[in-house]
């Protein structure tokens, strides 16, 4: 009897397995209703015909076209931005600069001061209210060099066919400005966290092997972050999409000229039609999901997320 | 030859002084020493990975102390073997030769020979997640071997592996050092390993280095 071993009673393995992944998934279960809920009211306030109606509006046509194309435009910039960025920050952490500079205390401990204020200057647009965001944006083109940067935006839009865009503030280029803004905070965010999770130890072989860092970037650090990039350029674009207060602040919300979905919304509201209103976040809600899952299907093969 | 004179290597708390080695050419040299005593740190700055504050190294009449990695010659398979996880097998150990821009055939004539010597034909178009740990050091081999390097670091390439993998990685080993004509530095805790495949021996004793026999 003293040596036989202490059986574990699978009932009450089976109940404890099945109380701890339903009180695990209980709380992400209410905020998944809580979406599911605000979704599905949208739907109820606004029939289909509304939304039939909106969809012939050439004014909402013409800002859902906008609000892609900005959104585009502000992703591809922040992914352009955000991949360098996120890797340097990565790969010059604390173990970077303690192996280059663990010999010189005084230059390791400037190294460390300097990547932490670089890292907290990164995250500042994340942190910021947006609004603050858009004053900031609109006081900077009020200076010389905002003022020069307008008028050279000016003439290389008049060069490349496009006279109507005269410069930056309350133009396009606006929009697309405080859309990349915001979203490539959270872009280089994602990338370098996709980085640091990334075994550097491949790279380090590489260039024993003889290939140059531009090289080893290329060929062996960026095809394994891929997944990662993915995710920052759909993070950027979602982000994009929802950005309002900077665009408001810095764009104007001119309709058939500087009106983007999340504008749209906003005006519809201000002039007391709520009705307009909800069709056109439902119009939001439909472009952002159906882009979405269209990214992530096409850049990574499949809905697993490819390689991964 | 390979020499390392007066060595000095500094890493926060870590911290190896007047470090001298010196490797016959041809030579298959085993490094012993006990875990953290500044082996694994040693080849890494051999392999140019790591800065050394003090001393100079050598690699025949060359002084590589200031060489970035990419132009010292020196081949490096690291503990668990680390292949590149989005390449080929193919792929990986023609890495070194797409970098030095050799003609494609020329390429493919040196993965073939290597393959052959380490037994990897059928594994060339596989990518390294399937891999077991033997196909995977035998790759890591190629790739560190393809562009025949002056000096072979390899850091305890048999600790990982079972005692029917490890007696045959061994055999490939001696192979490959008769075959490749490369010089050898092998870091080790093994004195089976040691006895079994070095043509001289070192051990490491309170972070200095001192020619051993076993």
């Amino acid at each position: 009897m003293a040596n036989e071993p202490v059986e574990l009673r699978s009932s009450i393995g089976r109940r404890t397995s099945w109380l701890f992944w339903t009180s695990m998934s209980g709380l992400g279960g209410l905020y998944l209703a809580l979406i599911v809920l605000l979704v599905v009211v949208d739907f109820q306030y606004a029939s289909l015909s509304d939304i039939r109606t909106s969809l012939a509006d050439e004014r909402v046509i013409f800002s859902i076209c906008l609000s892609l194309i900005t959104c585009t435009l502000a992703a591809i910039f922040s992914i352009w931005v955000a991949v360098p960025t996120g890797y340097v920050l990565a790969r010059l952490g604390r173990d970077a600069i303690e192996r280059h500079l663990g010999q010189k205390p005084g230059l390791n401990r400037l190294a460390r001061f300097l990547r932490q204020s670089v890292d907290t200057i990164l995250d500042i647009p994340i942190v910021l209210p947006p609004l603050v965001v858009g004053i900031s944006l609109l006081v900077l083109f009020q200076t010389s060099v905002g003022r020069s940067m307008d008028q050279a935006t000016q003439s290389f839009f008049s060069w490349i066919g496009f006279p109507g865009i005269r410069g930056i503030t309350y133009e396009i280029p606006a929009i697309v400005l405080a859309q990349f803004t915001v979203a490539a905070a959270f872009a280089i965010r994602t990338m370098r966290n996709t980085f640091e999770q990334i075994d550097d130890r491949p790279e380090l072989v590489a260039l024993t092997l003889g290939a140059r860092r531009f090289r080893v970037f290329h060929r062996v650090a960026l095809p394994q972050a891929w997944p990662g990039a993915v995710a920052a350029f759909t993070l950027a674009w979602a982000r994009s999409l929802g950005e309002f207060g900077p665009i408001l602040i810095f764009a104007g919300t001119a309709r058939m000229k500087t009106e983007v979905l999340s504008t749209t919304v906003y005006l519809n509201f201000q002039f007391g039609n709520l009705r307009g209103a909800v069709v056109a976040s439902l119009i939001l809600i439909s472009v952002a999901v159906i882009v979405l899952i269209a990214t992530r299907l096409l850049l990574l093969g499949g809905p697993t997320g490819g390689r991964r | 030859m390979i020499r390392i004179d007066d060595v000095a290597i500094r890493q926060g708390d870590f911290q190896m002084d007047q470090v001298n080695l010196t490797l016959p050419d041809e030579c298959y040299a085993i490094l012993m020493g006990p875990t953290g005593c500044g082996k694994t740190t040693l080849v890494e700055a051999i392999c140019g990975l790591r800065p050394v504050s003090r001393g100079s190294i050598h690699l025949g009449n060359t002084d590589v102390t200031r060489h970035a990695p990419f132009d010292r010659n020196v081949g490096y398979v690291p503990q668990d073997s680390v292949l590149f996880p989005t390449m080929r097998v193919d792929q990986q150990i023609e890495f070194a030769l797409v970098v030095r821009k050799m003609p494609r055939n020329e390429r493919r004539q040196r993965v073939a020979e290597l393959a052959e010597l380490l037994g990897i034909g059928n594994i060339l178009q596989r990518f390294p997640q399937g891999l077991s740990g033997g196909e995977r050091q035998r790759v890591a081999l190629a790739r560190a071997l393809a562009f025949r390097p002056r000096l072979l670091c390899l850091d305890e390439p048999l600790a990982a592996l079972d005692a029917t993998t490890k007696s045959q990685i061994t055999d490939l080993l001696k192979r490959v050092h008769r075959q490749e004509k490369v010089n050898v530095l092998h870091i080790t805790h093994s004195p089976t390993e040691a006895v079994e495949l070095g043509t001289i021996v070192f051990q490491m004793v309170d972070r200095r280095i001192v020619q051993t026999t076993l």
